[in-house]
């Protein structure tokens, strides 16, 4: 049997400020409280827990605890993964308390936020953790009675004896069932049987959250903590020279400054070990605000890179990666890009003879799509605590897959594996940027150097100046039409720096007879990593822009031209390897067309655009609403059909869609990083523009197709088609195709 | 370094510092008081909401020195008792409006100071108030729907 260790057992701060009752803090002791340090931590536990497997902890007094695996960062993983647990294990739902694990991947399968994976991951091994803790409490309650195991049934926290109903808490059975072996089998619900599974469930962290308890890194402090700050060079393709620290060290409350290296020369990096500089000036002081005042004395010397090759071993194995130098700027990327569309590419795939089928042609359609880089923007900044000593590596981290970031943390912090200690706070938005824990290390050895608990902060210059954007790409596609109307031929070239954005596999391949895809990309100093469904994001906006321009040209309706085209994949697939399921790709279609009553606009003025999409095993597709407001284009309303599977908590997901949706509308009108002479121009929010309250649109609707099939990723898959979506509604309410994001820029560039 | 004496949720406290911090860092830092989030330090965002003698105000951009006797409220200080939230954090929380909640509190302080000057706002009055307060995550509509929760309640 799993015994509870001190280490799972250790209380969290989320602990402590939970135990503290949940409300507000006011009164005497409010102020203490709201210092959450290691010591306090241990005195808050009060041990009466017992586990019964690594997810669930029930005290005698049934009190019952579930732990949520995966790092939230407003997925609502801490209420969906729990209700799964839940929903096997019976207990009184509205009374359950739910906690954040620590970093204890072998204990918890996994614990893995991205990829939209964390429903998929999560739904045979959580359900299995519940079934298995209640049929354990079911068998002690059994040997207490001394009846058979058949004569039991739950509910809500209690087992029922059916015939004489007596009753027995959880509680008062934890213990001994916690001595029992685990059951090797147990039989999980068919989702027909569920009572809490697909119902709407609220946040169970709302109060938390809504009251303003210490929850995310950035309110994380403990007894003698420093403040770090890190300061990078002023553009990519820039490294250190020199530094003079001698006048910020004269500053008020400053402990050190100095500079330090984030990974060992050669250190060979894994796919999320991804970093901006290496060698970056720390400074440390008391408070932020005197660091803040500090930095600015800081007096540093940069000098240009040379072009080097950093090792990486990633999916396709050890490669060198070409960082070259230079200082690189948007309109020399997008000079070059459009350069590279011209020459023949890497074939990625290739169906049938598109070569004749163009020279056939009747007429043919070539429009070519850019986007620029993105700043993923979280709204919690960068931040780590790191408390490294002797005897271990302390870390509170606000980190979406910390696995992946242990043997980085261990090989360049030099310490044992096992001396790694990492809390999982709650995270301020990740959108994929928190996937790249470099600032794990960089905490570390600020913490190694000044010896004392630290805080590492990113202002929010630092956080987008310093970033590992959404890379920037392009995509040309041309179709060739015969005298019938018919799309005879498609031929698509995708690339980008440092990443072409093409999935080949994807829709309409399939759909059409002849098909070549091509992809290529080229090397930048510019630090790249996923962004919300990387590559999908800027691939459907371009791809679904230009099937409705395809549609119009034959003389279609836009989403009828989609659906026959998927009927045509579906009874009739051309060539291998298709990524998507036709039949459910139709089937969220003709939910949307249903549902948004496709044909006639929502309210008066409102011109309407559609887009579909299909990635991380989910199909999603939208319908919206433009207006004009104030002369500018104002999306209204927005209908979302979506195929994630069963939906585990209809609530989150509404609101997660909602959340993608809104993202999406900001990003394909606002979003943009522009570069020049490898520094960025944006550098706050005042002028990186971030969708706002009264760009929002008034409605969104979402409607999900039911369906029993295991629940797939929904974080994502809503955020790609509404690019497109938005630049097709664009057009019929200005009468002007799109091709350049951020579409509001073009559209005032094209005014002037 | 000066001491200032500070009237924060209906409490005397007395810090030590610098007499340019702004506020938010007098809060987070000093006072420990956390629900106050830092977001840009620029006053673009909001996440750094406070009231000071009742109206919301970027504590980003207020320096320590310039708060004197005014009263100061945060998020910590908003609700009614130990036990009970303000009634725009319950219609929050009845809404489900958070996702990564980072932005939420900020949203709180800005709607609790709109409320408080116009208890049935319109539309249009509530996107010009909530305009400055970004949430990344996009819970804009329920935001909004909360506001309107709270006004409809509120005339019953
Ligand atoms: S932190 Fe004050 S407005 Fe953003
Ligand atoms: S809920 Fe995440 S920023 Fe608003």
């Amino acid at each position: 049997m799993e015994k509870a260790n001190k280490n799972q057992s250790r209380r969290s701060f989320l602990k402590v400020t939970s135990l503290t009752g949940g409300g507000m803090m006011i009164g005497i002791s409010w102020f203490a409280n709201l210092i959450p340090n290691e010591a306090m931590a241990h005195v808050a536990d009060n041990n009466n827990w017992v586990q019964l497997n690594g997810f669930i902890q029930i005290t005698p007094d049934n009190q019952v605890k579930i732990f949520n695996p995966n790092p939230e960062f407003g997925t609502n993983v801490m209420t969906s993964l729990p209700m799964m647990v839940n929903e096997e294990l019976e207990a009184d739902w509205s009374k359950v308390i739910v906690e954040m694990g620590d970093y204890d991947t072998p204990r918890f399968k996994s614990q893995f936020t991205g990829g939209s994976r964390a429903m998929a991951m999560a739904w045979m091994p959580l359900r299995t953790a519940g079934a298995t803790a209640r049929l354990m409490l079911m068998q002690a309650a059994a040997n207490q009675w001394g009846v058979p195991l058949i004569e039991l049934r739950t509910e809500k926290g209690e087992i029922v004896h059916i015939n004489s109903g007596k009753r027995l808490t959880y509680g008062a059975v934890a213990t001994a069932a916690a001595k029992l072996p685990k059951p090797e089998k147990v039989a999980l619900k068919k989702p027909g049987e569920f009572s809490l599974l697909g119902t709407p469930q609220k946040n169970k962290v709302g109060k938390e959250i809504l009251s303003g308890q210490s929850l995310f890194t950035m309110d994380y402090q403990v007894e003698g903590m420093l403040i770090a700050m890190v300061i990078h060079p002023p553009a990519f393709g820039m490294q250190l020279k020199s530094l003079d620290a001698s006048e910020a060290l004269k500053m008020p409350g400053i402990k050190d400054v100095f500079e330090f290296q984030v990974y060992k020369d050669g250190y060979v990096k894994a796919g999320f070990d991804t970093r901006t500089f290496n060698k970056l000036i720390a400074v440390v002081g008391n408070s932020t605000w005197e660091v803040m005042n500090a930095r600015k004395k800081v007096v540093a010397e940069w000098e240009p890179i040379q072009t080097t090759k950093e090792p990486v071993m990633a999916r396709g194995g050890r490669r060198d990666e070409m960082i070259p130098a230079g200082l690189e700027s948007t309109d020399e990327h997008l000079r070059q890009m459009h350069e590279m569309q011209k020459k023949p590419m890497r074939v990625a795939r290739k169906d049938g003879d598109p070569e004749a089928a163009f020279k056939n042609a009747n007429r043919v359609i070539e429009r070519t799509y850019t986007a620029p880089f993105l700043a993923h923007n979280p709204m919690e900044p960068i931040s780590c605590f790191a408390h490294i000593t002797d005897e271990k590596a302390f870390f509170v981290a606000p980190i979406q897959i910390p696995e992946m970031m242990k043997q980085n943390i261990v090989a360049n912090l030099d310490i044992k594996p096992e001396q790694l200690e990492m809390k999982l706070a709650r995270m301020g938005g990740g959108f994929g940027r928190r996937a790249y824990g470099h600032y794990i290390v960089e905490a570390g050895h600020i913490s190694k150097k000044v010896k004392a608990p630290v805080k590492l902060i990113y202002t929010r210059e630092d956080d987008m100046t310093n970033g590992i954007y959404r890379p920037t790409y392009i995509m040309t596609y041309k179709a060739a039409i015969d005298e019938n109307n018919n799309v005879t031929a498609l031929h698509v070239i995708g690339g980008g720096f440092p990443e072409s954005p093409l999935h080949e596999n994807r829709f309409p391949a399939g759909a059409i007879d002849n098909y070549l895809a091509e992809s290529w990309e080229l090397p930048t100093n510019i630090t790249i990593g996923a962004y919300r469904a990387p590559r999908s994001n800027f691939n459907a906006s371009a791809e679904q822009s230009f099937l409705d321009e395809l549609a119009e040209a034959v003389g279609k309706d836009p989403l009828d031209f989609r659906i026959d085209l998927l009927k045509k994949a579906k009874a009739n697939p051309v060539g291998k390897n298709n990524d998507y399921d036709a039949s459910r790709y139709i089937g969220v279609l003709e939910l949307l067309k249903e549902k948004s009553n496709w044909g006639s606009p929502a309210t008066k003025n409102a011109k309407r655009g559609v887009s579909a999409y299909f990635c991380h095993a989910s199909y999603a597709a939208h319908v919206v609403d433009v207006t004009m407001k104030n002369g500018q284009p104002y999306v209204e309303k927005v209908v979302t059909a979506m195929d994630c599977g069963f939906v585990v908590n209809p609530e989150g997901a509404k609101n997660m869609v909602e959340g993608a949706v809104i993202d999406g509308i900001g990003n394909a009108l606002y979003g943009e990083l522009v570069l020049e002479k490898g520094a960025t121009q944006q550098k706050n929010l005042n002028n990186y523009r971030i969708i706002r309250h009264r760009e929002a649109p008034k409605k969104i609707e979402v409607h999900f197709v039911q369906n029993n099939i295991d629940p797939t990723g929904l974080g994502e898959p809503p955020f790609p088609p509404v690019f497109a979506a938005v630049a097709n509604a664009l057009y019929k309410a200005i009468g002007k195709r799109l091709y350049h994001q951020p579409y509001i820029k073009e559209l005032n560039k094209q005014k002037a | 370094m000066a001491k200032f004496q500070l009237k924060i949720n209906g409490k005397q406290l007395s810090v030590d510092v610098d007499p340019s911090t702004p506020l938010l860092w007098v809060l987070r830092d000093h006072l420990h008081l956390v629900g106050t989030k830092y977001g840009c330090g620029a006053g673009a965002c909001g996440a750094c909401a406070v009231h000071l003698n009742g109206n919301a105000l970027r504590s980003c951009q207020l320096p320590v020195s310039a708060v004197g006797t005014q009263a100061i409220t945060t998020i910590e200080g908003i609700a009614i008792s130990e036990t009970e939230m303000h009634p725009v954090q319950k219609a929050w929380l009845e809404l489900d409006v958070a996702q990564c909640g980072y932005c939420q509190t900020g949203q709180i302080m800005s709607a609790v100071a709109l409320l408080k000057r116009n208890p049935n706002p319109s539309e249009t009055d509530i996107e010009a108030a909530m305009t400055g307060n970004i949430c990344r995550c996009g819970t804009y509509i329920r935001i909004k729907a909360a506001i309107q929760h709270v006004a409809k309640s509120s005339k019953k």
